[in-house]
């Protein structure tokens, strides 16, 4: 059985030291080994940015696509082959910018993988503009007098969209981060961690202490029912998002895949592409 | 009696002139005729002027014909709009309701019949089509009895009253009609044709048929017209084959979605048109990049922007050869009918894996959807070539982790591409330039020789039949060029200036990246003018030849851009005037 270290490659980061992004890889790493995934089994889809690195520096099979269009491709690899475990990543401006509109249909869409998101809250491989999750009054290179918009709320964002499992990690926590995409992988739908993964160079304000001081985890809410809705999406307002932990699961809507009958069987990568004479008489057969 | 007629039904859109066309066509099929077909729609569900106009002959036929025998006109403005392609022994038959009047210049007969009294008096004014349909046949003097079994199996499934009411409508018009065939001047009526039934259906149907028999199992697409009946082919017939389609939220997932399952090893594509494609280019550029097997079809329409979506045009050539940024090798083919779009597309699955890079079909909207005869497809030619995959597990040393090279340089360019899942397959995929294992790299070095590699696979690629060759004289008067439905207008065209006594040869070309310069220029060669004739503005078929062939000062552009295909009169006329100046030169 593959541990930890049979994820692992050669590849040097060229992420800056004391970035987020690392801990987000190792826990990757550590959790397709706890679950029990061979490298060959684990396809990693990443879009651009500092995080879109990620999937070269596994040792697994991986595409690192273009600028926002991760969970396309991503979404691609499933349909083809579902027997394998598919997990998409990238930054915040891959997944609530350029590619906001493919993270809301992914998660109403519910195929069975994993969506992580390196939330830094600023653009750091462009050298630091705002990004749509970057608070209101945040000063950045092209915010000098401070952003003038509302930050997406991902959680909210995902909860509306139907998403059927929805988590908020810190990359500090590599044990907690690491449990939660095990979590994430073992759920049958689309599993979305939004992840505090702080930029240490160009974001001064959302740093590791500054997380550490506003998070709130969810296991120390007494109430929190992470299994209703209405009072998960409460509790997400009620902490301004700043929560950690699983928010919210749904494990009785099936997956996108369970429910077409020509995915229940051999994945489409491995079917027989010929069809027989009879077969194509068949179809040929309603143009007459 | 008559080798050919052409027929058409107009009227607003949203009353069934479809329908009505489908059954009439569908009737001359099964007795054998050869049929061409063309749609004329707007971009909106109901009202507004629509008509279906079909030719049907005794001989293969690939054009839409310059005059009309038959005008079936459910209102004024279909016979305003249609008279002109009539003549004196054509004949409109117009329903009573809409009060029709001959316009001043109409060369035309006109008779009028109560097809919605009748169909009303019959039970639903609905079926005002069918008491046309019985028209017809009575004008064409059809054995009416074909047309009620067709007509059965149609209804069947709505009930015996349905089908009884309609063979009623069906019989009632074909009775009204012969009442009135004395009164009508003209010969209506087809010779009989061997009887054997061909296949009748659109290039769109042909392309998914292409598809699925290639060994397509997925599809990620977005509706647009004209490309949407592929799609709607593929949802209809994939399940049959074990396969599925997504419709995407928009062309870019599309694109990407069916790229990231050709990468996880399953053959599979996507289908739009213009728009659709300029949302495309960045992930044909990462296809190109990471040598990631993708095809695509673009049914072009009239553009530019949202352009004319319901009308035909041959615009998108420059944008399917260049668009995307950066080098990537490409492969941009295109079908000349319906026939060859079928064979075109098996044969682009085969491309795109042998050669690791995205493959354009392209077609247009006349082929898309221009409803016509083919042969009986040939099932033993369905070949599946899926070039250097590797679906089974590699051998590997225990300790041997390095990455699998995808990237290998290899002499022809194309290297071994293991599919996820594949063990001792592992490697890293990415749009950044990468070495021989996929990893980032920026050296100098490594970069010319991936490009070198990846350009190269494609450098001298010759498909089977690049160019479709209708050239028998050693030494031609003119040369015609042309590609995708142009076909039909061009090859009667030709045969018309022949009959004037014109030497005339024509390509019409399939293959249009990489271009095929020596088989053209070879044809170039023997003639005195090569007319390029193409639905742009641009003249875009013929800039591409400038790149490609010698020329000399033998380039005559013809271009039509007003949404209308080109009909074989347009093709006659323009040749007989150079033939003229040809003659003067002399």
């Amino acid at each position: 059985m593959a541990t930890f270290k049979d994820f692992r490659n050669n590849v040097k980061p060229n992420w800056c030291p004391g970035c987020g992004d690392f801990s987000v890889q190792a826990a990757i790493q550590k959790a397709a080994a706890n679950v029990g995934l061979e490298p060959e089994e684990v396809a990693i889809i990443t879009g651009i940015g500092c995080s879109g690195r990620l999937s070269g520096y596994v040792n697994s099979y991986g595409v690192h696509g273009i600028h926002g269009r991760s969970l396309p491709l991503a979404q691609g690899v499933k349909m083809a082959n579902k027997d394998l475990t598919v997990i998409a990543s990238g930054g915040d401006g891959d997944g609530y910018a350029i590619g906001m509109g493919h993270t809301i249909h992914a998660l109403r869409r519910n195929m069975n993988m994993t969506y992580i998101v390196m939330d830094n809250q600023i653009y750091g491989l462009t050298k630091g503009q705002t990004s749509p999750s970057s608070a209101q009054g945040f000063v950045t290179k092209s915010t000098p007098k401070g952003n003038i918009e509302q930050n997406v709320a991902p959680l909210e964002l995902a909860l509306s969209s139907g998403a059927t499992f929805v988590a908020q990690g810190f990359s500090s926590d590599i044990k907690g981060l690491t449990k939660m995409i095990e979590d994430a992988i073992n759920h049958d739908g689309f599993s979305f961690v939004n992840v505090f993964s702080p930029c240490v160079t160009y974001n001064k304000v959302n740093t590791y202490d500054w997380f550490k001081e506003n998070l709130t985890s969810i296991e120390e809410i007494e109430d929190f029912d992470t299994t209703d809705k209405q009072k998960a999406t409460q509790k997400v307002l009620e902490y301004n998002s700043l929560l950690k932990g699983i928010v919210y699961q749904d494990a009785e809507t099936p997956s996108y895949e369970s429910q077409i009958e020509e995915m229940n069987g051999t994945p489409l990568a491995k079917q027989d592409l010929h069809i027989d004479e009879a077969q194509f008489e068949a179809l040929t057969k309603q143009f007459v | 009696m008559k080798s050919q007629v052409s027929w058409k039904v107009g009227g607003q859109q949203g009353e069934g002139i479809e329908s009505t066309g489908e059954i009439f066509a569908t009737a001359m099929n099964r007795k054998g005729y050869y049929l061409y077909g063309y749609r004329h729609f707007s971009s909106r569900i109901k009202g507004g002027h629509t008509n279906n106009k079909i030719r049907v002959s005794t001989t293969p036929v690939h054009a839409i014909s310059d005059d009309l025998d038959i005008l079936i006109a459910f209102d004024q403005e279909t016979i305003e709009l249609n008279h002109q392609e009539m003549r004196e022994d054509s004949v409109i038959i117009a329903d009573s309701k809409a009060k029709p009047e001959k316009p001043e210049d109409c060369r035309a007969q006109l008779i009028d019949l109560p097809f919605t009294a009748t169909a009303k008096e019959l039970g639903t004014a609905l079926m005002k089509n069918m008491v046309a349909v019985g028209a017809t046949c009575a004008i064409m003097d059809f054995d009416i009895s074909d047309f009620e079994t067709l007509i059965t199996n149609m209804f069947t499934k709505k009930g015996d009253k349905v089908v009884e009411m309609n063979i009623e409508a069906l019989n009632e018009g074909y009775r009204l009609m012969q009442e009135q065939l004395t009164t009508v001047d003209g010969d209506f009526v087809l010779e009989e044709t061997k009887g054997d039934p061909h296949l009748y259906m659109i290039g769109n149907d042909a392309i998914g048929l292409g598809a699925l028999s290639a060994g397509s199992r997925f599809m990620a697409a977005y509706p647009i017209t004209p490309a949407s009946e592929i799609m709607e082919y593929m949802i209809e017939n994939l399940p049959k084959v074990g396969g599925t389609v997504v419709q995407t939220e928009d062309e870019i997932a599309a694109a990407n979605m069916a790229i990231g399952s050709n990468y996880a090893g399953v053959r599979s594509f996507t289908a739009s048109a213009g728009p659709g494609l300029s949302l495309m280019m960045e992930a044909i550029g990462l296809s190109g990049m990471t040598e990631t097997p993708f095809v695509v079809i673009n049914t072009q329409r009239g553009g530019p922007s949202t352009g004319l979506p319901t009308k035909q045009e041959q615009s998108d050539l420059m944008q399917m050869i260049y668009g995307t940024h950066g080098d990537i090798p490409k492969i941009v083919v295109a079908p000349t009918d319906a026939e060859d779009a079928f064979y075109l597309t098996m044969e682009a699955f085969n491309l795109a894996e042998m050669y690791q890079c995205p493959v354009i079909i392209l077609s247009d909207l006349q082929l898309s959807l221009g409803k016509q005869t083919v042969e009986k497809l040939d099932y033993s030619k369905i070949e599946i070539n899926r070039g250097e995959i590797i679906q089974s597990d590699i051998e590997r040393e225990e300790d041997d982790k390095s990455y699998f090279r995808r990237y290998a340089l290899t002499e022809s360019g194309v290297s071994p591409r293991p599919i996820p899942g594949v063990k001792g397959g592992i490697h890293h995929v990415t749009g950044v330039e990468h070495n021989e294992e996929g990893k980032t790299s920026e050296a100098a070095d490594n970069r010319q020789q991936q490009m070198d590699k990846r350009m190269r696979k494609t450098e001298h690629l010759l498909i089977q039949d690049p160019v479709e060759i209708d050239a028998e004289n050693e030494v031609a008067d003119i040369l015609y060029l042309g590609f995708i439905s142009t076909k039909g207008a061009i090859q009667e065209g030709k045969v018309r200036l022949e009959e004037e006594g014109l030497k005339v040869n024509h390509l019409q070309i399939r293959q249009l990246h990489p271009f095929p310069s020596e088989s053209i220029q070879k044809e170039v060669d023997k003639a005195s003018k090569v007319v390029v004739v193409e639905h742009n503005y641009q003249g875009q078929l013929a800039s591409i030849l400038k790149m490609n062939v010698n020329l000399g000062d033998k380039l005559i552009n013809q271009t039509k851009y007003d949404g209308t295909p080109f009909l074989p009169r347009e093709i006659e006329t323009k040749g007989l005037e150079i033939a003229k100046e040809i003659k003067e030169l002399v």
